[in-house]
């Protein structure tokens, strides 16, 4: 007994029952993982469709050329062609349309079309998928007049592919998944530890407080990225889930899954505080978790929102989550790509923490 | 006891719930390898201050040493040293026996055999068993167990044996007994006055926060029969009790 304390020790031995503890918890087990698969699955099935690009063709527009006709066998993109000016202006800003486009003919020759696109900054997401499939799409032109013409188009990394609904659902429900967990899952931990004076008992070791948070931190992130594994898995090899790079994919998303799951594990922790008894945390954990699964495009794209409703869509941090998650796995944007969704998660992260230390409890 | 080395050494203990004075200048010692007995009606005081001897709750004033450790300055020293069980505490959900002493052992820092520590309280077959599972008299085992993880060299027991049978009482006596006889301090609470007679080698009365007598049970008896007390009525060589035990025998319950 005359070797020191080990605090690390402690904190593992911690993480360790936590972990056994969550996986025979059927309530985590449901959120972190039923839930997101059944929807998954749902969604994979219906299948197909996918998202829609709204684009709004300027008036005085050639409309009668190969470009228009091939956007518009795409299947992926609604075209506009009868907008006013003032309108589609009004509509870009707002991202109600993704974007702008005129194809003019050519009156010197080759190449026979000019194709000109405005995006909007409103609605970068879908500008991008949108300039992908052009890219995929003029590519195709060229190669099939067999008159490859001189293209301005430079190679991207992002290349044409089809966006299948699973690609928006799978991060959506991963990030709801997230959100279960860190929320629920915690509150209701600290508060029945502390509630049953399995706190109390630990306090009477040599434990540290910030072990027992840390210990219960790794067990829940450790499961979360497990679930998450798991849902990314199943997503990519029965419904075809795109992961553009691979395991790099993978990857940046665990390690935004990780981000996303610290933050709201904030949410938790004040959640178990604010708590006057078990019955209460359900209501109070819905109350973060319900506004944020509806409104943070976790089905739909936030841009199907009434523009009234989006600043709040904006704010909330799940839609950042989801935001990232789509553009790493769909558009195989890199973590640093992604850094403004990050330090916004981030932010929250800092505000709900520093609450937490207000509210949180430990008897 | 030949040997009266001080282990534990309380003076002027006082402990203020916002108004209420739970606790109103205790001072008593506790001597290494005794078992000693804190006895006092409910709301006397008994728990306040052995959390507080335990380090888990602040004193209002007093000096509290243990092993000569102060629970000012050397909290977490003392934790090391002692095996604590709570008169209510509870075990992390979902989790067997055998999984709890692990984690006890990792909170304590230690190399236990989880069969070896189930062994010494006699609960080797609820291994796999949930905490929430057990009867009541093995909840109580397994709160001693998880108090001896650390080889302490005080355990606090807050009234380890209520709500148990009869023969469960004896065994715990037993199971007490030996943790003592094998070095250990004992501190215990108890409201059965035979438990204390038989098991305590000194008893402290606490009532209304304060010490009103403090000696061996026998010297106590001895005192109250010196100032001439005389029971009511007169015994019968047997009681209900020994009727239970006659009855139901001596094993352990599961
Ligand atoms: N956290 C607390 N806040 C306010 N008052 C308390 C608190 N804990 C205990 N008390 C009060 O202090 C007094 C002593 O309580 P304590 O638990 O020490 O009694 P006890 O001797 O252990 O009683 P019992 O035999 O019923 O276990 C009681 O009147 C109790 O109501
Ligand atoms: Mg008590």
């Amino acid at each position: 007994m005359s070797q020191p304390y080990n605090h690390t020790k402690a904190t593992l031995a911690l993480a360790k029952a936590s972990f056994r503890s969550i996986t025979r918890s059927p309530s985590a087990v449901i959120f972190t993982l039923a839930f997101p698969l059944i929807f998954i699955i749902v969604f994979g099935f219906i299948g197909g469709g996918g998202m829609k690009l709204d684009v709004a063709v300027a008036p005085g527009s050639d409309l009668q050329n190969p470009v228009i006709a091939a956007l518009e066998k795409t299947g992926v993109i609604r075209l506009t062609k009868n907008d006013t000016q003032e309108n589609i202006d009004k509509n870009l800003e707002k991202g109600a349309y993704d974007a702008l486009i005129s194809v003019e003919k050519n009156p010197n020759g080759l190449p026979a079309y000019f194709t000109n696109v405005k995006y909007t900054s409103a609605s970068l997401t879908n500008g991008n998928v949108l300039k992908s499939v052009l890219n995929d799409l003029t590519h195709q032109l060229n190669t099939v007049n067999q008159k490859p013409t001189v293209t301005e188009i430079r190679a991207t990394t992002i290349t044409g592919r089809l966006h299948r609904t699973i690609d928006f659902i799978l991060p959506g429900q991963l990030g709801f998944s997230l959100l279960s967990t860190g929320v629920f899952g915690t509150a209701f931990i600290f508060f029945s530890l502390r509630q049953n004076l399995v706190i109390k008992r630990f306090f009477a070791t040599p434990v540290r407080r910030s072990s027992i948070v840390l210990g219960e931190a790794i067990a829940r992130i450790g499961f979360a990225l497990l679930g998450a594994l798991f849902i990314i898995i199943i997503g990519h090899f029965a419904f075809n889930f795109t992961l553009i790079n691979g395991v790099v994919t993978v990857l940046n998303m665990l390690v935004l899954s990780t981000i996303g799951i610290i933050v709201f594990m904030g949410f938790g922790f004040v959640v178990s505080g604010l708590a006057k008894s078990e019955s209460t945390i359900p209501p109070i954990s819905n109350i973060i978790t319900l506004p944020q699964f509806l409104l943070s495009g976790t089905f739909f794209s936030i841009n199907a929102f009434p523009v009234w409703l989006q600043p709040i869509s904006r704010a909330l941090p799940l839609t950042y989550l989801n935001d990232a998650m789509r553009k790493v796995a769909f558009e195989g944007a890199n973590l640093w790509d992604v850094k403004q969704q990050i330090l916004i998660m981030l932010f929250w992260g800092i505000g709900i923490y520093a609450v937490a230390v207000k509210t949180f409890k430990w008897e | 006891m030949t040997n009266k080395r001080s282990i534990i050494s309380v003076s002027n203990l006082v402990k203020h719930y916002g108004e209420f004075k739970a606790v109103q200048g205790l001072s008593f010692e506790v001597y290494e390898n005794e078992i000693f007995g804190l006895l006092g009606p409910n709301g006397a005081g008994k728990t306040t201050t052995l959390e507080i001897i335990e380090t888990l709750r602040d004193k209002t004033s007093g000096e509290v040493l243990v092993d000569g450790l102060n629970v000012d300055t050397d909290a977490n020293a003392i934790k090391q040293i002692i095996g604590v069980q709570l008169q209510a505490a509870g075990y992390y959900p979902n989790l067997n026996l055998v999984e709890l002493l692990d984690l006890f052992a990792g909170l304590y820092g230690v190399n236990v055999t989880p069969m070896e520590m189930l062994a010494k309280v006699n609960l080797q077959d609820k291994a796999k068993a949930k905490y929430k599972e057990l009867s009541g008299g093995q909840k109580q085992r397994f709160s001693i167990a998880t108090t001896l993880i650390n080889s302490p060299k005080i355990v606090f027991l807050d009234e380890p044996t209520t709500g148990l049978d009869p023969q469960a009482r004896r065994n715990l006596w037993d199971l007490i007994s030996e943790i003592r006889n094998n070095g250990t301090t004992v501190v215990i609470t108890t409201h059965y006055m035979d438990e204390a007679e038989q098991l305590c080698d000194r008893v402290a009365f606490v009532e209304a926060g304060k010490i009103i007598a403090l000696d061996t049970p026998d010297q106590l008896i001895d005192n109250l029969i010196a100032s001439g007390f005389e029971r009511k009525k007169e015994v019968k060589a047997a009681n209900l009790e020994d009727v239970f035990i006659n009855l139901t025998g001596k094993e352990w319950r599961e």
